[in-house]
């Protein structure tokens, strides 16, 4: 069995957001893996060392820097990787980005040699929560998202997707689409030795028209939503501080919920 | 080989979250208790970080002591302090690094492995009461006998002693009043420990207590030619292999001093940004943001002056080379990171003082900065005399 991992280079968490105009300025900005694709790649490395999965592919779509997320999750573990890039791709939103994703899976012999195709969650970055669920419904599979445990067993898995107030446990048919959350595993960071084994591993490039995607399909035309500007969470106001005797307090904190806050 | 820049982030991303994984009030806790970091000393075993400098063959990465700085630098100043270079300079630089350059194929097979798998700790034993800023004066000596040698001696501040199976010990074979020229009759041997005619006792110390510096007394410890590092034909020529210890170590003292200026400053930046004293963040009083300003910007010149001496080191440059930029880096990042901390505990107040606050430890850890490895006189003597050619006071 083999599994593959689609991952998306993301600004590091502790990236000061700055913008040019209504843009985003991305001189300063030093990308990671996204973390909840960290979760994805250990799973799938965890896999792998349990003796349950073969191989380990990744697949990341975006400029060279999507090379570095894909070097990290050969560092972690992964056995070799995908890199498609092209110029058109600038400006693709969430549908675009899934169905160039699907072209490379299939160049790399889609679902007849992949059956685990694990996904972040999310990427911090853009948030979109959809990428994993319209490449499931692109390849005609089920996806289970949101997962905190995944076990397989032949060619069933069982996944334990979170839900408000508790869990929702799935007996899937592979193969599956699951999108890891925190809690899934704790990623390791990549030792000396594994960076040293991941720079023989090998990395794929495609551009779309490899992929036989023309480009009208993709980037800001083939989309159907676009950015169009970038603006900054407003600046947090300091707390109130309400002080006094109890009932004065309670008093008055009600009345700010009513009159300020307009929330009872 | 070095690490390609890409695969070098990967790397220094590890250090940093290893630096991470472990909040500060650990090291107030291990240095409080006086205790040996033991679950960071496996972190950093397991990510490869003794072995940056130790060829594949043995198990190591065979990098370059550039990737060695830079990860040492990362782990100080991501919470880490002096810790970040502590271990890793007693076990990598006093053990490894001289192993690797000077080492016989024996030496190398017996610690090379064990040191990259965190089995073999190492010290280096050179300080002795009589002779600190003066090596060429030690009084240890190692007397031929018909087996090999007995040496006698005692030595004092002796990092990581106490734990150390390895020890890099400094010694005399021919009297400094016999010789012409001081260098000559240095010979290094490698010996192992604990022993029982090497007896190690910790000296109660200002900070970095999760390691004890010890006293150490060498009586009739007899040692042969092969305990030599390199063998029989390096005797009395321990000298050479000496600098490629000591300057490397003033490479990674750099790391720590700029690792913990970088880290006061950051603290100190957040806390300037929000207290407030008379209404508005005390950060926007200009007397109190030059002087981090200042050391960042003198820190970051440092940090360029031991890049420059990673480079000679690791293209094999001429050994005056790299004693000249070694010096100059650590005067440097000592004055500036000392300079920082003291600003950081003044931007604190009273809360600086403080011991859950942090600065008071890393003043106590950059003090020793401009004692050891080399006092920052030295270390201006040799940029005075060898480098600048002025005439020197002392012989
Ligand atoms: C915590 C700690 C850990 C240590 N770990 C080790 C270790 O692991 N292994 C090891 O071998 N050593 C170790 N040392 C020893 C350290 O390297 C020495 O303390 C240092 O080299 C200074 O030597 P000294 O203490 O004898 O000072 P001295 O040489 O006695 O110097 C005293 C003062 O005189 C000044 N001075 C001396 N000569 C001159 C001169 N010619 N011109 C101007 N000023 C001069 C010095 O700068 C200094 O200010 C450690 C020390 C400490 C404090």
């Amino acid at each position: 069995m083999k599994a593959v991992c689609f991952v998306k280079s993301v600004p590091d968490t502790e990236t000061r957001v700055r913008l040019t105009g209504n843009r985003l300025d991305k001189s300063e900005i030093k990308y990671i893996l996204n973390p909840y694709c960290e979760f994805a790649v250990e799973e799938a490395v965890r896999k792998k060392e349990a003796g349950i999965v073969d191989e380990v592919l990744v697949i990341s779509m975006g400029p060279s820097r999507a090379q570095e997320a894909i070097r990290s999750a050969l560092a972690i573990g992964a056995d070799r990787g995908v890199h498609i890039e092209d110029d058109n791709l600038d400006g693709s939103d969430a549908i675009v980005t899934a169905r160039v994703l699907v072209e490379a899976f299939k160049k790399e012999g889609g679902l007849d040699n992949y059956q685990i195709l694990l996904f972040g969650l999310r990427a911090i970055d853009g948030d979109t929560w959809s990428v994993p669920s319209m490449i499931a419904e692109l390849l005609g599979i089920p996806a289970v998202t949101n997962i905190v445990k995944l076990d397989i067993n032949g060619n069933k898995a069982i996944a334990i997707r979170m839900v408000e107030g508790g869990e929702e446990v799935f007996e899937v048919e592979l193969p599956c689409v699951f999108a890891a959350r925190k809690g899934l595993n704790e990623p390791r960071y990549p030792s000396l030795p594994s960076i040293m084994k991941a720079k023989k591993k090998p990395i794929t490039r495609y551009t779309i028209s490899d992929l036989g995607i023309p480009s009208d399909a993709v980037g800001k035309v083939g989309s159907f939503t676009e950015v169009l500007e970038y603006t900054l969470p407003p600046q947090r106001q300091a707390g109130k501080k309400v002080e006094g005797e109890p009932e004065q307090v309670v008093e008055e904190l009600i009345k700010f919920l009513r009159e300020v806050a307009n929330i009872i | 080989m070095s690490c390609e820049k890409e695969y070098r982030s990967i790397l220094l991303d590890t250090a940093k979250k290893i630096a991470k994984k472990y909040p500060l009030e650990y090291w107030m806790e291990k240095d409080e208790k006086c205790e040996f970091a033991e679950e960071f000393w496996k972190d950093i075993v397991d990510a490869g970080f003794l072995g940056i400098l130790v060829p594949e063959e043995y198990g190591g990465s065979n990098l370059t002591m550039e990737d060695l700085y830079l990860v040492i630098r990362t782990l100080c100043e991501n919470g880490c302090g002096m810790a970040g270079n502590w271990y890793i300079c007693l076990t990598e630089v006093f053990g490894a690094l001289p192993i690797v350059k000077f080492g016989t194929e024996e030496q190398k097979k017996k610690y090379l492995p064990g040191i990259v798998d965190g089995k073999i700790e190492f010290c280096m034993a050179l300080t002795e009461p009589n002779a600190g800023s003066n090596t060429f004066r030690i009084e240890t000596f190692a007397s031929k006998t018909e087996k090999g040698f007995v040496v006698n001696g005692t030595k004092v501040f002796i990092s990581g002693a106490d734990r150390a199976k390895g020890m890099l010990l400094v010694t005399r074979t021919k009297k400094l009043s016999e010789v012409e020229n001081k260098t000559d009759g240095i010979t290094l041997f490698l010996v192992d420990l604990p022993n029982p005619r090497v007896k190690v006792s910790p000296i109660s110390k200002h900070g970095i207590n999760y390691s004890h510096s010890c006293e150490v007394c060498i009586e009739d410890l007899e040692l042969t030619e092969n305990d030599i590092l390199g063998g029989p034909q390096s005797l009395h020529k321990g000298w050479k292999q000496l600098i490629y210890v000591l300057d490397p170590e003033r490479i990674v003292f750099t790391a720590a001093a700029i690792g913990i200026g970088m880290l006061a400053i950051k603290k100190a930046v957040e806390y300037a940004s929000t207290r407030k004293v008379f209404g508005e963040p005390i950060g926007s009083y200009q007397s109190l943001q030059h002087p981090l300003a200042e050391s960042y910007a003198h820190l970051e010149c440092a940090n360029l002056m031991a890049l420059e001496a990673c480079r000679v080191f690791d293209s094999n440059g001429n050994y005056r080379e790299l004693a000249r930029a070694s010096n100059i880096a650590k005067v440097v990042a000592v004055e500036a990171a000392t300079r920082a901390v003291y600003w950081a505990m003044q931007i604190h107040g009273g809360y600086g003082y403080a011991k859950e606050y942090h600065v008071e430890r890393w003043w106590r850890e950059i003090n020793l900065i401009r004692l050891a490895p080399v006092t920052q006189q030295m270390a201006l003597n040799y940029i005075a005399s060898n480098v600048l050619g002025l005439p020197r006071g002392y012989k």
